[in-house]
């Protein structure tokens, strides 16, 4: 296997056109998401088999309209397409356009083409060709662009084997461009550019001197001559205006003769269904029961699996204990372990269907329509229409959510959006929010229908929503910084969705998540184990402590048995952490028990219910654990008898969990993001400040 | 005073005659807004922006304050 011969592919294309179908079916489930080094954007890779000899290893690059980047994703189309010395500088390009909106995909195509790298042209969607009454002459066309074009459904399942040929024979392809682009701008300008540049084709070293980013890959005389370039900005911003009408004047001569269109059989679909989803009243109306429907699924349908899978862990716990001899290594994985991975499997139902969801709603094309709806919405609050998309993913999870705020291109228009993300209530929350509801608020119906649970749950992502929106308000009016609007976006056709680019987005993120955030969990979930079953010389003597006791002599030995374990557990290592902090907590009705949990979830949030599952799965009759809800239901207050979970301290502790930031996920992701230590720790301070005043005045209140 | 794609009214057409280059982003050049090319405002979202508009055969938003510097000609 390892005399296979690879060819390095790079996929690059238009969004919308069709580009990761193509992917999918050529690499199937061979694929993997890595990092780029140094930045977080995803790199998505594939292996796809050409020949019994010779594989492809295929990178999926994020869509872009053109070369000149306008975003971080975009910037690594040409990072990619521009560094030779580079592992991921790829043997042959395959640029995808979508045969509706051919004549502006073409525009990135002729752009590629002049880099002098082995081009091939899929031509995608083409069963789409007949019913809107498009013809083509493909041969005329590979002479006018000088390329090997092929025509595919990605979809449809059509010329993906051509396609395999085509990039096997990607050595006999024409490296030259198509005119001379450059001539036509500037004569003289562009001859001194190339002989400052002798090593470099003449397009890539004008794209090197019209980007404001350095490139590593430049020695130091080289970068000299760049900078020299680059102080005659107008004149840089002149020609690249100009280069642009030109390329659009080759392309129409390209097309003029064939490329076809009959309008007459042009349907108006687009249009019925644009005046219905962007009307003024019934564009919010469907907007608003498409977010009841996700999240009628998130709660609802997501319960089930949940259940299920809380009740498994559980079981496993007590065979586990069952099966194995006694002793250390069985509570690690009884008590520390099981429940720890419990606590990242129960997330997987509710991730799953809301990035369905989305990716639903974003592949249909509906997306960018919610963008033209909201945009002067959001601008008020000093957000953009595409800050809707990145709020809604924040209710699964904060980490990709910030991360899909990228393509929003005015600074402080992001800057605000990723700031007040994690407000909105993420999954971590859910399972925190569904615990504490379930012990506080009666299992009710209201009005006959509607459940007196959900809607408490319902409330508390309207808080979530609305203290990220009144922050925004507030960010919006302090924040001092300028920046240009680039608002463009472009209204794609409405389409049936994938379902296998469904399956494999949802797949990606989940795992994504998982094993991003379920390490943090596991490996809390084990210090924490460790933390409550060691302690210094009061926890090791514990049973001769209990057992002299004069008061304990006439119990049974059950009884003392459940001492000795409560007395271990106060006075081992984890006990006296949440015992120093108890003074700060009180306040907010938390006990050293809680504190411990509090402590645990600053990591992240979920591990509240893990933590405190250990906590009293140690401090409980160990022969029968039970659920979590049902040993959190049962905890008394010592201090008044009633119920350890009543509704002041729940309440108070749902503020706490809404307001808080407790994810350093989050908090390192924020850091990359804005390329400062400042803006998470702002989040930190202010939503903690935040947090802790209003569970206090909460537990005040009602108790 | 120049007539711009915000002059529009829903479904009327008109050329592109001049964009103010030092305040046009490159970028919506390269999706298709040319001088020459004929233009129609196909939707206003509520409360007047932004403006979707059809332009060299691409489905575009754009914010009222950018469609107001680009002027048009019938």
């Amino acid at each position: 296997m390892s005399d296979d011969k690879v060819v390095k592919v790079a996929l690059v294309g238009n969004p919308n056109t069709g580009k990761t179908s193509l992917f999918n079916q050529l690499t199937g489930l061979k694929q993997k998401v890595g990092n780029y080094p140094g930045i977080t954007v995803e790199k998505k890779l594939g292996l796809c088999k050409l020949s019994n000899t010779i594989k492809a290893e295929v990178t999926d690059l994020p869509g872009t309209y053109s070369i000149n980047p306008t975003s971080l994703d975009e910037t690594l189309v040409l990072d990619t397409l521009l560094n030779e010395e580079k592992e991921s500088f790829p043997d042959v390009i395959v640029v995808v356009v979508e045969i509706e909106n051919i004549k502006r995909n073409l525009l990135l195509f002729t752009q590629i083409k002049d880099l002098k790298i082995p081009t091939i042209l899929v031509i995608n969607m083409i069963d789409q060709m007949k019913r809107k009454g498009i013809t083509i002459d493909v041969k005329q066309l590979e002479e006018k662009l000088n390329t090997k074009i092929v025509l595919a459904s990605a979809r449809k399942k059509t010329g993906i084997e051509e396609l395999k040929f085509a990039i096997l024979d990607y050595k006999k392809l024409d490296i030259n461009p198509i005119s001379k682009i450059t001539d036509r701008i500037d004569k003289d300008y562009f001859s001194r550019l190339k002989n400052a540049f002798p090593e470099f084709p003449l397009y890539k070293s004008w794209l090197l001197i019209t980007q404001n980013n350095e490139f590593d890959f430049l020695n130091d005389t080289q970068k000299q001559i760049v900078s020299k370039f680059r102080e005659d900005l107008g004149c840089i911003k002149r020609y690249q205006h100009k280069e642009t009408i030109f390329r659009y004047q080759i392309i129409n001569e390209v097309l003029k003769d064939s490329f076809n269109v009959d309008k007459t059989k042009a349907s108006d679909l687009r249009g019925i269904l644009d005046r219905v989803l962007t009307h003024k009243i019934f564009g919010y109306v469907i907007f608003a029961l498409i977010l009841l429907f996700i999240f009628q699924g998130i709660f609802d349908w997501a319960t089930y699996p949940m259940d299920l899978i809380d009740g498994a862990f559980a079981s496993l716990s007590s065979w586990v204990k069952t099966v194995l001899p006694p002793g250390t290594f069985t509570n690690l994985i009884a008590e520390g372990i099981v429940p720890g991975i419990g606590g990242i499997v129960i997330f997987i139902p509710q991730i799953a269907i809301l990035f369905t969801f989305i990716s639903i709603l974003e592949e249909t094309g509906y997306m960018s329509r919610v963008v033209f709806l909201m945009d002067k919405i959001m601008r008020k609050f000093g957000m953009s229409g595409k800050s809707v998309i990145p709020l809604i993913s924040g209710t699964a999870c904060s980490i990709p959510a910030i991360m899909a705020s990228r393509n929003i291109s005015n600074w402080k228009e992001r800057l605000i959006t990723i700031l007040v993300i994690p407000f909105t209530t993420c999954s971590a929350r859910l399972p925190v929010y569904a615990i504490l509801i379930a012990l506080i608020i009666p299992d009710k119906r209201v009005l006959g229908i509607l459940n007196l649970q959900g809607l408490t749950m319902m409330a508390l992502y309207l808080l979530g929503f609305t203290a990220a929106i009144l922050s925004a308000v507030l960010l919006n009016s302090t924040l001092k910084i300028k920046g240009k609007s680039l608002f463009v976006i472009e209204m794609p056709n409405y389409k049936i969705p994938s379902i296998k680019n469904i399956f494999y987005e949802v797949v990606e993120k989940t795992k994504a998540f998982i094993l991003g955030a379920g390490k943090i969990i596991l490996a809390i979930s084990i210090v924490l184990w460790f933390l409550a079953s060691n302690g210094p010389t009061k926890f090791k003597n514990a049973e001769d402590f209990v057992t002299s006791k004069q008061e304990n002599k006439n119990l049974s030995e059950i009884m003392l048995q459940k001492k000795v374990a409560s007395y271990k557990l106060e006075h081992s290592y984890i006990g006296y952490m949440g015992k120093s902090i108890e003074p700060v907590i009180k306040p907010m009705g938390y006990d050293w028990k809680i504190g411990i949990a509090l402590i645990s979830s600053f990591a992240a949030r979920e591990v509240f219910v893990g933590a405190l599952a250990t906590i009293y799965n140690v401090d409980s009759d160990s022969e029968n654990p039970g659920t979590i809800k049902q040993r959190m239901a049962a905890e008394v207050n010592p201090d008044t008898g009633k119920k350890r979970f009543d509704f002041p301290t729940g309440v108070s502790l749902l503020l706490f969990y809404a307001f808080a930031m407790q994810c350093v996920g989050t908090l390192a992701i924020v850091k990359r993001e804005t390329n400062s230590w400042k803006w998470p720790i702002l989040q930190l301070v202010g939503m903690g400040l935040l947090a802790y005043i209003s569970a206090i005045i909460a537990f005040n209140i009602f108790s | 005073m120049f007539k711009t794609i915000a002059n529009l009214q829903i479904g009327e057409k008109a050329f592109i005659e001049k964009l103010c280059l030092d305040n046009i982003p490159l970028k919506l050049l390269e999706m298709g807004c040319l001088p020459g090319i004929e233009v129609q405002l196909i939707q206003k979202a509520p409360m007047q922006d932004p403006l979707y508009i059809k332009v060299n055969g691409s489905h575009l938003a754009i914010r009222r304050e950018t469609a107001e510097k680009i002027t048009i000609v019938k």
